[in-house]
């Protein structure tokens, strides 16, 4: 844990409700991310996890101060990113960009590429405007998609292409680090496999971070280097991507493995799937203790007495709860 | 004699941009009580051949413009309207992607689940609201006695497509089409829905369409796979034999691009290109772009189905001369 490039320190991202039309009164607190402490190293792929719900995609938001932090640190490259004036934040958001699920909601479809592409080195002043046609085509390049297509519209490109060109926006002003919110959930098998080969060569190449937000375990377990498993706004296991999609410690990420099905008929049809009843608490009012208790197979009363902290479970390996040498 | 026989289904959507040939040929069949899985990219056509099965297709732009489905002795395409009635929503019955949008948001639950039996079965409306409890139990949606007066907005995604199967199953159907029904599920969720429709057709003995991009999903659940590819199947076979020995390239590629399939660290093998534009006449075999094996021939001849052995069947030119 040297250099980390992005450190997470209890952060909290709580979205209050209230009620009442003329006198509105506050009935209650969703909290969305709930004291997340997590670093990512220069260059590391770390994967996130989780149900719908559970808070993965506000997590990301928090940490491009897309949404307003409740309490805790995000330290980027060094600084506290609450700490910052406005100017400095703008300068900041060059260290860090997102791209989103949905590549046909993502884009504007009246910007032709060049302008979407334009944009942000114009915005940020990056290069005089003289340069700018030559960077969009050498952006262009680095994604895969043919310089001439530059004055077209998103809806003149597959679902794929678009993806393309929202990694080629958020490439634009060089960040450190990345963030892709289920990047390719959108996409048919043989496109999502383009996507991640792109993702995973330009870490490499650029030594970019990437935090990589997915539902499908086996595409998180390909791309990234560590795994984080969220369930209603708390890690609940942290560790190497074999280690946690191969030997899973937790009881929530074991269920989540189970639940993978498997391109191999004998291996499906033989296996015990551990399947969860119910679905995820609300997490407005979350059970008291491990909040996974009550879908827990091995839930005891011990359980419902604390919430379980992330505790070292060897090198590499962090994991939330308390039954953990006896299951 | 199958209980569902489709034979050379075209479907065709004419557009202002030309003639878009969504389903283009296609011949198949579903046992009793056999699981059927329709695998395929988007606009592959799989969801528009179900469609089409069912009644479902807009016309215009769409146009069945050959083929039948003859399900137990009566063909769906062209029948009466009251022969239809009497098979549709009763015999044979769907369950779409998106639980969100396929309920009505303005109707409680109770309304919805004994639409089917009041049309199809002429029961008073105290006994349906009797089958209809029932069977909201049995789809495991606890409570049921209290929630199925809520409106679809206060159950969450797993919850409505459990209600969704209940409204499709109540009838007791012989054929159950499920478009997708587990894609905009969480894994957890879809494991629970995937358990629950083994669950009602080993109960009920249904037959069983099952249409999804996900061949992790198709290995746990069918007996048979169908692999369509812009608008023609280009294999089938019982599930063993096509995911042990595939023998059409698109299969084969489509199975390696999986990436619980391949080493970690390694890039993933993709299908070069993009799937054609199926409003320009294809000639020669469509995959022939972007297969790796295609010769000058793939490009000129149209293939067919033809066998491997008697329960395999591919429509790769070059398998079918033994070169590949």
């Amino acid at each position: 844990m040297a250099d980390p490039i992005l450190e997470l320190t209890d952060v909290q991202t709580h979205f209050p409700i209230y009620s009442g039309f003329v006198r509105k009164r506050l009935v209650g607190t969703v909290k969305a991310v709930d004291g997340v402490t997590l670093a990512v190293e220069r260059g590391e792929v770390l994967g996130l996890v989780g149900e719908s719900g559970c808070g993965k995609s506000t997590l990301a938001r928090t940490i491009m101060q897309l949404v307003p932090l409740t309490g805790g640190t995000v330290v980027l490259n060094g600084k506290n990113l609450a700490a910052n004036s406005a100017t400095e934040m703008r300068e900041t958001r060059r260290g860090m960009q997102m791209v989103f699920q949905d590549p046909y909601a993502s884009l504007n479809p009246r910007m032709t590429v060049f302008a979407t592409l334009a944009e942000p080195l114009l915005v940020h002043r990056v290069c005089p405007a003289a340069e700018v046609p030559a960077r969009v085509a050498r952006l262009m390049e680095t994604v895969g998609l043919a310089p001439r297509f530059v004055q077209k519209y998103p809806h003149e490109f597959s679902g794929g292409q678009r993806q393309r060109i929202a990694i080629a926006r958020a490439l634009a002003l060089e960040p450190k680090i990345i963030i892709a919110d289920e990047p390719v959930s959108a996409l048919d098998v043989s496109i999502q496999a383009q996507i991640l080969n792109l993702l995973a060569q330009l870490c490499r190449s650029m030594g970019l971070s990437l935090i990589f937000i997915a539902h499908d375990l086996s595409v998180v377990k390909h791309i990234s280097d560590r795994v984080a498993v969220m369930y209603l706004g708390k890690i609940v296991e942290l560790g190497t991507a074999e280690d946690v999609i191969d030997r899973p410690r937790h009881p929530y990420t074991r269920a989540l493995v189970s639940a993978i099905p498997t391109p191999n008929p004998d291996v499906e049809r033989a296996r015990q799937r551990l399947v969860l009843p119910g679905d995820p608490p609300s997490p407005i009012d979350p059970p008291a203790g491990c909040a996974f208790h009550p879908r827990c197979p091995y839930a005891q009363e011990k359980c419902k007495l604390a919430v379980p902290p992330l505790i070292a479970d060897g090198p590499n390996r962090e994991v939330a709860c308390v039954r953990l040498g006896e299951i | 004699m199958p209980l569902l026989t489709v034979t050379d289904l075209r479907t065709w959507f004419h557009t202002r941009n030309g003639v878009y040939r969504a389903v283009d040929g296609i011949s198949f069949g579903v046992e009793r009580g056999e699981t059927l899985g329709i695998v395929g990219e988007s606009g592959s056509g799989k969801s528009v051949t179900c469609y089409s099965i069912m009644g479902l297709i807009p016309q215009p732009p769409g146009r069945i413009e050959s083929g039948t489905a003859v399900f137990d002795g009566v063909d769906l395409l062209h029948c009466t309207p009251a022969q239809s009635r009497a098979i549709r929503g009763k015999r044979v019955a769907m369950i779409f992607q998106d639980p969100m949008t396929s309920l009505n948001p303005y109707l409680r639950i109770s309304e919805q689940l004994i639409e089917p039996l009041r049309i199809h079965e002429k029961i008073s409306r105290r006994d349906a609201l009797t089958r209809a409890l029932a069977m909201l139990e049995e789809v495991g949606i606890n409570d049921a006695a209290r929630r199925i007066h809520l409106y679809p907005h206060e159950f969450s995604g797993g919850m409505r497509q459990r209600v969704m199967i209940a409204m499709a199953l109540i009838t007791k159907p012989e054929l159950l089409i499920a478009d997708e029904p587990t894609t905009a599920l969480d894994v957890t969720v879809q494991a629970q829905i995937l358990e629950l429709i083994k669950k009602m057709q080993r109960e009920l003995g249904m037959a069983v369409i099952f249409i999804t991009h996900d061949l992790g999903v198709v290995s746990g659940l069918c007996d048979r796979v169908q692999v369509m590819y812009a608008g023609r199947i280009v294999e089938t076979s019982d599930t063993r034999t096509l995911f042990y020995s595939p023998k059409h390239p698109y299969t084969r590629a489509l199975q390696r691009s999986i990436p619980s399939m391949q080493a970690k660290g390694t890039e993933l093998f993709t299908i070069p290109g993009m799937p054609p534009d199926l409003s320009k006449p294809i000639s020669g075999c469509a995959f022939a772009p972007r297969c790796e094996f295609a010769v000058e021939r793939c490009h000129r001849e149209i293939p067919h189905l033809e066998p491997v052995t008697p329960t395999h069947t591919q429509a790769c030119l070059r398998v079918q001369a033994g070169e590949l």
